[in-house]
């Protein structure tokens, strides 16, 4: 069992100011998850008469894109490829402090404490993120057009981006360049996608612009921090699909 | 004892759907424009249905308590939809897939509806592909299939072990296109918190944004409701935290019938237990049992030797273990539907055999599978076959090709390396099958409020074959509810805009504002969670994997008691206006601590066995399920009389024209 020092942000709602407060909590366990401890910890604060820590959670196995904690400086803390969900208590040490942070851009405001508004995100997707195909039941037989294995394995790998933000919250710019190129490069690598190429990176690009989020400079910290795993090869793909969608467009 | 009407079209079996989409009543696209439909859920039926209502022209509003719609729970589904489409040659068609449905299912779902779910299912993958949808593919560039469960043919289309998330995301995507129109507006963050009903039918619901805490009135013609199913009032479950029956029991309350309430899935293969602190399950995919083997020591001395950790699983020698489900099922092996796969687990775990410190778990193991794999690798080679270090590093390559992302979440959380010793797993709650009582065209008993998905009662019976969730949540909300909505809207075309300044809507806030301050103010002892956890324990230690009267009959009077308590006691912090995820859990507990009492109540009445459902009282003398055929062939339908101990049961008879009730044998 190990005691640790928590320093947390916390922030009433979207205005008020912020700050780290320091809590301190007993017997966790090493095989527990980031999120149940927060748990016990969130139990320990409503028995002592102060409100639990807000933070996002749902699915609790890394595919939601829910949780989000900046961890000792890093998105989804110390683990590799894992989102804070599935990040375990054994990664820490007995008498370890750890700071929790939300993630922090400017497209992402905070709402309150550790939970942060990240709908500029669905925004970009409603831009573009779509192939234009009624569900009529008429189309074309799933077999009617092979495609080489490949390039659906790669555009499956960009397509598994869960949509957590970690990418923005690591980037120096708060870029949000690795989201936005996981769903171009998955329909730039289909068939499918093909027919409204130009319209889709020139929109969801000027969309990702106008929600304020920063420029990339190669950084390639998001590609380290991504829980899963998205490659920069995607940032360099869409670079291409811009460059030619505007000599096009 | 009323009778209830499903409004099952008339004609043969093959031809009903198309019959019924014939004669079907439409709306013009001209009156579409001036229609209204609300939307409870954004996972693969809810998402889907909005997009496609949207698509038709419909004005769509979309709610979701998740921060986006991407994230429903419907993205953890791992291991694949399956579709009649044929491609691998095998003998597959839609009549099979509607036989192993059926069958599947122990023979207690609708004929009718599961003929049309297996007629839509081709249509599910041509619509994916069309959409992006990145299946998995062979080296020739088309789809590839994979085996579930229950079924002798590979009908079973993936993405790795994503399949669920890939299939949302096409749904999200079809959303996003038309929220990008203008014809969906989405309100993420709100949580439906009653359904308000104008002249008996469903005019529109009460909803509380999460962040801000304001109550909400939304007015349409229609109400769908696509909130998933309610396995989380096990407290552990593979759901994800948030998974709740609020939306489904507040229409239960204003006159929807619920249907089989007790039928739960359990699922064979998840993570065990490891500590009181554990907030929720994690599944390993049913694709594992493709070449995993399962299995728990012989002796009991060698179990709890594993138990105290004085002998490693794979020292122990080959004539000492017993691989039970081959033992017990010879024709179908590991690969047996869940229910079987579960109880027999269990059944081991309860004699004794459990192999991890809380003795409730087996194992399942792939040393077999990488050894058979490896020489295949070297034969094709030309290498080595009998040099076993090379054996086994070819054979885990390609295990890791198959399962790998499989393996590596095991290993997060378990911190054992399944790819040197075998897994541990024991069965956990996955799906309901029981749900929100709809007819064919998937209307409730309320008028205007329609059930989808999870939600709903009406496909899989009293079990779920693996990969079939996803087919039903594409089928009901792309191809049947947006026809079969029409043939209710169509009276609807010079209603108007439904107002929500009405002595209904005011009613309906009033009662969702009296009682969240009840629960501001109650000001008691204890949290929203230990009543939860409570209210878990009961269910999975009474009304879990086997029952029997007398534990039925404890749940009950102990979850009713629960009730009262919690009523009493419990200590919900902070305002109604603001951010406060322990108000809206407790709104959530409240339902499922109805719900429960409802739960036992269902599984005491129907005292045979039936897929998930194994009463203790009705079993052969090999342990298998025994249904009463003569006397349960019907749909339990409850309706909400004030409280659940005072539900009324009504009703449906089954009736098999297609197919013979048999006994269901895997053996």
């Amino acid at each position: 069992m190990m005691r640790l020092t928590l320093k947390i942000w916390r922030q009433e709602n979207a205005t008020a100011k912020g700050s780290l407060q320091t809590y301190s909590l007993d017997g966790v366990s090493p095989d527990m998850s980031f999120l149940e401890m927060m748990d016990v910890l969130n139990e320990q604060l409503m028995e002592q008469g102060i409100d639990p820590v807000a933070f996002d959670h749902d699915c609790r196995e890394g595919v939601c894109g829910s949780c989000s904690m900046f961890i000792n400086g890093e998105a989804h803390g110390p683990d590799r490829l894992v989102t804070t969900c599935q990040l375990h208590m054994r990664k820490f040490k007995d008498g370890d402090t750890i700071h929790i942070e939300p993630f922090r851009a400017q497209p992402f405001p905070v709402i309150k404490d550790l939970v942060v508004d990240r709908t500029s995100f669905d925004r970009i997707q409603h831009a573009g993120g779509f192939i234009s195909v009624n569900t009529s039941g008429n189309t074309q037989d799933a077999n009617a057009i092979p495609i080489e294995k490949a390039d659906a394995d790669k555009a499956f790998d960009a397509a598994t981006c869960i949509g957590c933000g970690a990418c923005v919250a690591t980037c120096k710019n708060a870029s949000a360049m690795l989201f936005v190129s996981a769903k171009v490069s998955q329909y730039a690598l289909l068939p499918q996608g093909q027919v409204e190429a130009t319209d889709r990176v020139l929109n969801m690009v000027k969309q990702m612009d106008e929600e304020g989020f920063g420029n990339c400079t190669n950084t390639g910290a998001c590609e380290v921090e991504c829980p899963k795993g998205i490659s920069l090869e995607n940032i360099a793909r869409m670079n291409r699909e811009y460059l030619s969608a505007n000599v096009k467009g | 004892m009323t009778k209830l009407n499903a409004h099952i079209p008339e004609g043969p079996l093959a031809d009903k759907w198309t019959t019924h989409k014939n004669n079907i009543r439409l709306v013009s696209p001209a009156n579409k424009r001036q229609i209204d439909v609300i939307v409870v859920g954004t996972g693969l039926a809810g998402g889907s249905a909005a997009a496609t209502l949207a698509e038709l022209g419909y004005n769509v509003k979309a709610f979701c308590f998740q921060d986006s719609p991407r994230r429903a729970h419907s993205i953890a589904a791992q291991g694949g939809i399956n579709a009649a489409k044929n491609y691998q040659g095998d003998g597959d068609s839609i009549h099979r897939l509607f036989y192993d449905t059926v069958k599947g299912g122990d023979y207690r779902s609708r004929e009718a509806n599961v003929h049309r779910l297996a007629e839509v299912s081709t249509n599910i993958i041509d619509q994916c592909v069309a959409q992006g949808v990145p299946f998995a593919r062979d080296y020739g560039g088309l789809l590839d299939n994979r085996s579930f469960g229950g079924v002798l043919v590979s009908r079973t289309f993936y993405a790795k072990g994503q399949t669920g998330q890939q299939l949302l995301l096409g749904a999200y995507s079809a959303m996003n296109r038309q929220i990008g129109r203008g014809k969906i507006k989405m309100y993420s963050r709100h949580e439906m918190l009653d359904l308000v009903k104008v002249d008996g039918k469903a005019r529109g619901i009460i909803t509380r944004n999460l962040i801000t805490g304001e109550i909400e009135r939304h007015a349409a013609h229609a109400v769908v409701i696509a909130s998933g199913g309610y396995g989380n009032l096990f407290y552990l479950s593979t759901n994800a935290m948030g998974s709740n029956v609020t939306a489904a029991w507040k229409i239960h309350k204003q006159g929807a019938y619920f249907a089989n309430p007790c039928f739960t899935q359990i699922h064979p293969t998840c993570i065990p237990v490891s500590g009181d602190h554990q907030s929720k399950l994690t599944l390993m995919s049913e694709s594992l049992r493709n070449d995993g083997r399962i299995w728990v020591p012989k002796k009991k001395e060698d179990a709890k030797a594993i138990r105290d950790g004085r002998l490693k699983p794979t020292d122990l020698a080959e004539e000492d273990r017993d691989y039970y489900l081959e033992r017990r099922y010879p024709a179908f092996g590991n690969l047996v539907p869940r229910d079987v796969a579960s109880r027999a687990a269990k059944e081991r775990c309860d004699e004794g055999f459990g192999v991890n410190k809380t003795g409730e778990a087996v194992f399942l193991d792939f040393a077999a599978a990488i050894d058979r794999y490896g020489k295949e690798k070297a034969h094709v080679k030309g290498l080595d076959e009998n040099d076993s270090e090379l054996v086994e590093t070819l054979g885990k390559d390609v295990i890791k090709a198959k399962y790998g992302n499989l393996f590596q979440m095991y290993e997060k959380i378990v911190d054992q390396n399944p790819y040197e010793t075998p897994m541990m797993i024991y069965p956990a709650v996955h799906y309901t099958m029981g749900g929100v009582w709809v007819d064919y065209n998937l209307m409730t008993t309320i008028p205007g409020c329609f059930a989808i998905g999870e939600a709903n009662f009406s496909d899989h019976g009293a079990n779920r074959l693996g990969a079939s969730a996803l087919m039903q949540g594409l089928a009901d909300g792309y191809f049947v509810l947006p026809y079969t909505i029409g043939d209710y809207l169509a009276d609807d075309i010079r209603t108007g805009k439904i107002s929500t300044d009405s002595p209904e809507f005011d009613a309906a806030e009033q009662s969702v504002r009296s009682q969240i301050d009840a629960f501001i103010t109650n000001k008691g002892t204890k949290t929203v969670d230990y009543f939860h956890r409570k209210l878990g324990k009961i269910i999975w230690n009474k009304c879990g994997m086997s029952r029997n009267k007398k534990q039925l009959e404890e749940a009950i009077a102990e979850v009713k008691a629960l009730r009262e308590e919690f009523y009493r006691d419990v200590f919900v912090p902070g305002t109604a206006n603001s951010f406060n995820e322990p108000l809206a859990k407790a709104l959530r507990v409240a339902d499922f601590l109805e719900l429960g009492e409802l739960f036992a109540k269902d599984a005491l009445e129907r005292s045979e066995s039936c897929g998930g459902h194994f009463r203790e009282e009705s079993q052969t003398p090999e342990g298998e399920a025994l249904r009463d055929d003569d006397n349960f062939t019907f749909v339990s339908a409850w309706e909400h009389k004030g409280e659940p101990s005072k539900a009324k049961l009504h009703k449906e008879a089954l009736t098999y024209e297609n197919i013979e009730l048999k006994t269901r044998s895997y053996k």
